[in-house]
């Protein structure tokens, strides 16, 4: 340490930068005008971070001493990492962006599961011989990030899975789930408690793989629709597994970047769960959208239900000799990746003095802000974009609402069946329109798993077929009527 | 005194702990539903900073086990930095106004 104290003097006042660097980097981000420069001002401010700990006192003595070995390492795994992560990160879809998020953190949450590991199996080598017991103000930390670093890196692999569709994205119940899941956690916390107090490596790596175990168990019963929210959630859990090794580390930057992505990650989560007008516990606990929890029938119902069908030359006339069409996309447009024929479509009824607006709810497609995304890369102009709250008083107005691949966020159940499990969410009231053209590929019901009476009503007319298709010959017929 | 130094010392950590929920809170109270997800993606790559953590680790190795360790971490780590803001500044380069596009057109 001789020499060291001057140099860990700039390295910290360095990390004290860094951790500046992504507070202001975050707050730019929640602006629409500043967001990139934010996200370019914290990726920054990471670089310098990574950067100043090769000065780190007990590495830098090493490197110098040329004892090389942990550098190579380091610098090894940083070139592997980041091909990895920017060809994965460069080459992914526009539709598979979530998935994708969910990926990257059960990348941090592993990191810090094994820095964890690492930490607590240095603590117990650190004891002096014959002693069993360890200073549970300072193992907590590792146990802890552990624990939770490992719910995160499995409950985001199964939330990548789930949206990937590698992993069948419906709730996975079974009868006792909630008890014997709460069993698993209250042993694994037990287990913990008592690794805190004794060391044991052994143990710990059982521990780990409980907390795996919980990951996976927690996100089971969680449907595809959900998995926004739980992503969230289990960033933020990656953002306190990190504070946590910073504890263990005794390094201010992780203790600060990990705690703030903990807070501001556990904040949007409520956000996203207040947007859907409902609460965290309902997201997590009530295994939304399996077949059990739909109050509605999904199957044929014992009423005669009648769908009309519409043709694409129907539907082209409708809407070129309308006053105002609103377009509502959803996940379907997503998948179909017709946001760009929308558009066309949404150019070629404006040029024929048609108002087209586009109205996105707030959890339309796999997270919030995802339709903005894809139709901003259509070139659809944000100004034609508009919020729930209003649009909404302008539906009596509008003579077409034209539904592509929505369900939930448009289903009218939501509004009075209280036995339907999106009871009391928001949705946009395309039925008040004049008409209402819904573009699907089938029948088959949303993510929540529930029948939607929008598609029986008599002002609702069904286009069935690929969004993309069904849109391109829309635009042709448009051209002709 | 020594003692007392000690103990603020050994309390500092906390310090800093408490003090970065209130922060982290702040920073995110007002957000408009268009940027959740680049925020969360965002904050998702500043956690990458676990990647300063498993250097440690692997920079001080000295069992084969804490090399493995610091080697996974330290990928792992750098898959959630560099996928991570490279995606989100992926999301947010659509929203930018686009000169051909935006101009001919409103």
């Amino acid at each position: 340490m001789n020499g060291a104290p001057d140099l860990k003097l700039y390295v910290e006042l360095a990390y004290l930068v860094a951790a500046i660097m992504f507070i202001v980097g975050l707050k730019k981000l929640s602006s629409p005008l500043s967001a990139r420069q934010g996200n370019l001002i914290a990726a920054w401010g990471m670089g310098l971070a990574v950067a100043v700990t090769l000065l780190d006192g007990s590495m830098f003595t090493k490197f110098v001493g040329g004892e090389l070995f942990g550098l190579w390492i380091i610098l090894g795994g940083i070139l592997i990492g980041g091909v990895i992560g920017a060809v994965w990160a460069r080459t992914v879809a526009m539709t598979a962006m979530p998935q994708m998020v969910a990926a990257f953190n059960g990348s941090g949450g592993l990191a810090a599961a094994l820095v964890s590991w690492a930490e607590y199996f240095k603590l117990v080598r650190e004891l002096p011989a014959g002693t069993a017991a360890m200073n549970p103000g300072i193992t907590f930390s590792p146990v802890l990030g552990a624990l939770i670093g490992g719910i995160s890196f499995t409950g985001s692999v199964l939330a990548w899975g789930k949206l990937q569709g590698v992993i069948n994205e419906k709730p996975l119940t079974f009868p006792g789930q909630r008890p014997v899941n709460m069993m698993l956690f209250a042993v694994t916390v037990c287990l913990g408690a008592w690794l805190a107090f004794t060391g044991n490596p052994l143990a710990f790596v059982v521990f780990l793989a409980l907390a795996l175990l919980i990951g996976w168990m927690f996100v089971a019963p969680i449907g595809g629709g959900d998995m926004p929210v739980v992503i969230s959630l289990l960033n933020s859990f990656t953002g306190l597994a990190t504070a946590l090794t910073g504890f263990a580390l005794q390094n201010n930057v992780l203790i600060i970047s990990g705690t703030l992505v903990g807070a501001s990650g556990t904040m949007l989560t409520l956000l996203m769960c207040k947007a859907m007008n409902r609460s965290i516990g309902n997201v997590l606990f009530s295994a939304f959208g399996s077949a059990t929890a739909s109050g509605v029938g999904t199957g044929p119902g014992g009423i005669a239900k009648v769908v009309r069908e519409v043709s694409v030359e129907d539907a082209a006339v409708m809407m070129a000799y309308a006053r105002q069409v609103v377009i509502v996309p959803g996940y379907g447009l997503a998948v179909a990746q017709a946001q760009h024929v929308a558009r066309e479509l949404a150019d070629m009824l404006e040029k024929r003095g048609v108002i087209v607006k586009y109205s996105i709810h707030p959890v339309a497609g796999r997270m919030p802000g995802h339709m903005n995304v894809l139709l901003a890369e259509a070139n659809v102009p944000y100004t034609s974009l508009y919020d729930m709250d209003v649009i909404n008083p302008e539906m009596e107005r509008t003579d077409v609402a034209l539904v592509i691949g929505a369900n939930d966020v448009v289903n009218p159940a939501a509004r009075y069946d209280k036995s339907s499990p999106i009871f009391g969410m928001p949705i946009l009231d395309v039925d008040k329109a004049a008409h209402c053209i819904v573009m699907k590929r089938s029948m088959k019901p949303g993510f929540a798993g529930v029948d939607n009476e929008l598609f029986y009503e008599k002002k609702t007319m069904m286009l069935f077929g690929d969004a993309r298709d069904s849109l391109q010959k829309l635009v042709n017929a448009v051209k002709e009527a | 005194m020594n003692e007392g130094i000690q103990l603020v010392a050994a309390l500092a950590p906390i310090y800093v702990f408490a003090l970065s929920v209130f922060v982290g809170y702040e920073v995110i109270s007002k957000v408009p539903v268009v940027l959740h997800t680049p925020l969360m993606s965002g904050s998702n790559a500043i956690h990458g900073i676990v990647l300063v953590g498993a250097m440690l680790v692997a920079g001080s190795a000295d069992t084969l086990l804490f090399k493995v360790l610091g080697f996974l971490g330290v990928i792992c780590g750098t898959v959630n930095v560099v996928g991570g803001f490279l995606v989100t500044d992926r999301m947010l380069q659509m929203f930018k106004k686009k000169p051909g596009g935006a101009e001919g057109r409103s």
